[in-house]
């Protein structure tokens, strides 16, 4: 085994490289600019392109015509960034365009503090497109995972022609930290699907028995039309509210019915313990370390890491509280994701622990919370 | 090919409408210059002139309201061989002003075609960005107490070469939009006409009053010449084949031993400037020379050169939880800056702590072991004390070894850095 030292805005970098990134734009916000700074060094080099632009709207544009284009992108910024994006992310999810965005999150709201971490995104980043429709938001826990889960994101991209978040932390992007990288379990580079050459083409068509769209770059040898506004297959505008209907029904159902093949956690069982703590990103740390350190005695529990957090792993979440009266949720916010839990959850026992003040939620509070 | 026009949907604006005559113009610009379809992306935004892509037989990309140069410019990067054309009416001008400040500042081969027709048509007729100001228009007084902008001029100053003021009606008004089209960087037309749905109900506005209106704006002319220069597309990728790849992240194997094991945590408090936060790198990749995990969170203000720096370092054999310290073997405190940011920490700290902390630096009651280094009589700068401090841990075998921290060195250093690395080492263990 040998170790190699990054931060995770680092690794999130070499991620997106080895995934096939080949187009990154990005306004520097701290805690994110360290992704911007990778992607400057890695990308130009390697005959990628990487961009600065006049505001963050500008910089998720060019990503957005690029990924049009054909290249896999990606932009990172952070929570007042993806304020800035909202209206271009609508548009990346109502017309499927593959595009990976970071957010390093940091204490809101607004300006807020910009050196301080926070996990206070996690449902703005779901509900902040205008007309609600899925995103798949990953969020890492370690430096290990904002590698292999970049690797992931530009995957699920572009299997499902759709904005993948990473809900990175400052303190997990900041902080740098070993990992073996030739030991990870990495995934393999998948494409999005071009359309096959002997059929018509539409741009939104999606052939049978699926729910993305093949795929053709603007740009090549057959027309290929792009647009915001609400559409058919074809790509023009429609006032049909059936074709409007089924379009919309598709888009959710599209990574709803799929979040089965793509739910990334960590789990660590306990026979006999009463008690789950369900948690994600850098409080996840926290949250094994008070696990581990309750093993052997008489109150034992068990935990529940997730790294997919949307669509919200449903079935994943309730198998394994199923055996547990008691779920303690961890969050570094003031609780956002404990209302899907409690929302699958009916019937349990469920606490919280939370803070916002830019410190991490410690294993001792946890602690405390498990033993009531 | 005699037109790119979509035949199955014709234009479909205001009887009347200046923009019907402009996609007729930029049909005959692109079929007149042997273009086919699938060369060409139009780039549109809201608005009727949004509608523009829909006419054609070309690629297309329609996005949000005054954002097409932000797309066409990720198109013409990843695909410099298209011809890109954006349109945008006054209404997108306004919206994404800074935009077109950025495109003009970077020269990148696209053209615009601004559908300038004096008012938001689609939306009731209000005041936009080039609204006159003693014109009535559906915002009130609003547009008589701000100016109209001239696009061409700011556009000039901001650094675009080929700017050309055009009525829709003018009889050369497909030469134009080929030069325009031609030109290697960005060029910007800004195009009047009328809008007889809005604009003209409540103002007069013909194509005479248009030409004669273009003849007094001052000439655009020296704006070739001065800001001439090669197309940022063709830039960047002169400059990016310039640089070397990136060797992949270093692979460190375990050579040392390290000198105790389980969960050992380090707090380095300094002041900006200091070389804190590489101190704290070194002593992680002295402990992965050792086979350990290692983790560094950092806090510092969003300044730099001034204020606190503090650095907090866990090394472990075990894949490292909590990144938060709790319970450290050694505190350096090196400068007032970063103890004061760690204050409280002081009284909590056990027994077994080791304090090391700079001479002259005060430090508030703690039960921990204080060991005092005299940087100045060992004639240590300041920047210097942190890997001092780590050389006097090494010597002590706390944290790391002697060992560890040379090959954490070599690993951080090359050259004279190295050498003037090792010196402090050196002088810092006594």
């Amino acid at each position: 085994m040998a170790l190699t030292l990054l931060e995770g805005n680092e690794a999130i970098g070499w991620g997106a490289l080895d995934a096939g990134c080949r187009f990154f734009a990005g306004y520097p916000i701290t805690p994110a600019t360290t992704v911007y700074n990778t992607m400057l060094r890695l990308l130009p080099p390697s005959g990628g392109i990487c961009l600065q632009g006049e505001d963050e709207i500008a910089s998720i544009g060019f990503c957005l015509g690029a990924s049009m284009a054909g290249l896999k992108t990606m932009t990172a910024t952070s929570g007042p960034g993806i304020s800035l994006y909202s209206e271009q992310i609508s548009f990346a999810v109502g017309s499927e365009i593959p595009i990976v965005i970071v957010d390093v999150q940091r204490l809101g709201p607004s300006t807020g503090s910009a050196t301080k971490g926070a996990d206070g995104d996690i449902q703005f980043l779901r509900w902040g497109n205008s007309g609600g429709q899925p995103v798949i938001v990953l969020a890492p826990v370690d430096v290990k995972d904002c590698y292999i889960l970049t690797r992931h994101a530009f995957n699920l991209a572009e299997i499902y022609r759709c904005p993948v978040f990473i809900a990175a932390n400052k303190e997990i992007s900041m902080t740098r930290e070993t990992l073996d990288l030739d030991g990870l379990n990495k995934p393999e580079i998948r494409n999005r699907k071009t359309a096959d050459p002997d059929r018509p083409f539409l741009p939104f068509a999606t052939p049978e028995g699926r729910l993305t769209p093949d795929f053709l770059p603007i740009g090549g040898d057959r027309l290929v039309r792009q647009t915001s506004s609400t559409h058919g297959p074809d790509g023009y505008i429609t006032t049909d509210p059936a074709l409007i209907g089924q379009t919309q029904e598709r888009l959710m159902k599209k990574l709803e019915s799929a979040v089965d093949g793509f739910t990334f956690f960590d789990e660590e069982t306990v026979p006999d313990a009463d008690t789950l703590v369900i948690t994600y990103g850098v409080s996840g740390r926290a949250a094994r370390d008070a696990v581990r350190s309750l093993s052997g005695t008489d109150r034992p529990a068990s935990l529940l890491v997730l790294k997919t957090l949307w669509p919200v792993p449903e079935k994943r979440i309730q198998e394994a509280a199923a055996g547990y009266e008691r779920i303690v949720v961890v969050e570094m916010n003031l609780g956002q994701y404990v209302r899907e839990i409690q929302r699958l959850l009916p019937g349990k026992d469920i606490s919280f622990v939370g803070r916002m003040d830019g410190e991490l939620v410690k294993p001792g509070e946890i602690l405390e919370v498990i033993h009531g | 090919m005699d037109s790119l026009l979509n035949s199955s949907r014709p234009p479909v604006f205001c009887p009347g409408c200046a923009h019907e005559r402009v996609v007729r113009a930029l049909d005959q610009a692109l079929t007149g210059m042997g273009l086919s379809g699938e060369q060409v992306v139009i780039v549109t935004d809201i608005g009727c002139s949004g509608l523009f892509d829909t006419f054609f037989n070309t690629h297309a990309f329609h996005g949000l309201h005054g954002r097409a140069l932000t797309y066409a410019t990720g198109i013409k990067m990843a695909r410099p061989d298209l011809t890109v054309i954006v349109t945008m009416g006054d209404g997108g001008l306004g919206i994404g002003g800074a935009h077109v400040l950025s495109t003009s500042r970077r020269n990148i081969d696209l053209t615009l075609l601004v559908l300038n027709n004096f008012n938001y048509g689609m939306t009731g007729g209000q005041c936009s960005s080039t609204t006159p100001q003693d014109a009535r228009v559906g915002s009130g007084f609003l547009n008589r107490i701000e100016r109209p902008v001239d696009i061409c001029e700011v556009a000039g100053a901001a650094g675009a070469a080929m700017m050309v003021r055009a009525s829709t009606y003018q009889k050369d008004l497909v030469d134009q939009m080929q030069s325009a089209i031609r030109f290697k960087g960005f060029s910007v037309m800004d195009i009047r006409g009328v809008c007889p749905g809005r604009y003209t109900k409540h103002n007069k506005l013909t194509p005479n009053a248009i030409e004669t209106e273009l003849s007094g704006f001052p000439p655009l002319d020296h704006y070739a010449a001065r800001n001439a220069r090669t197309e940022y597309g063709t830039a960047y990728r002169r400059e990016a084949a310039k640089l070397e790849p990136v060797p992949p992240p270093a692979r460190i194997h375990a050579e040392h031993q390290a000198p105790q094991s389980g969960r050992r945590e380090m707090v380095i408090l300094g002041s900006a400037g200091q070389r804190i936060l590489t101190a704290g790198e070194i002593l992680c990749l002295a402990g992965a020379t050792a086979g350990l995990h290692a983790t560094q969170k950092n806090d510092y203000p969003i300044t730099v050169m001034r204020g606190h720096s503090v650095s907090e370092m866990i090394l472990d054999e075990h894949e490292i939880g909590y990144t938060g310290i709790e319970n450290p073997s050694v505190v350096a405190a090196l400068a007032p800056e970063g103890v004061a940011r760690r204050k409280k920490m002081f009284a909590g700290l056990s027994a077994d702590t080791l304090v090391l902390a700079a001479a002259g630096v005060e430090l508030p009651d703690t039960p921990a072991r204080v060991e005092t280094i005299d940087f100045k009589a060992l004639k240590l700068k300041s920047p210097d004390r942190a890997l001092a401090a780590l050389a006097r841990l090494a010597e002590n075998r706390r944290m790391l070894t002697p060992e560890m921290l040379d090959s954490a060195l070599a690993l951080r250093f090359k050259g004279r850095v190295l050498e003037g690395a090792r010196y402090v080492v050196e002088t810092g263990r006594s």
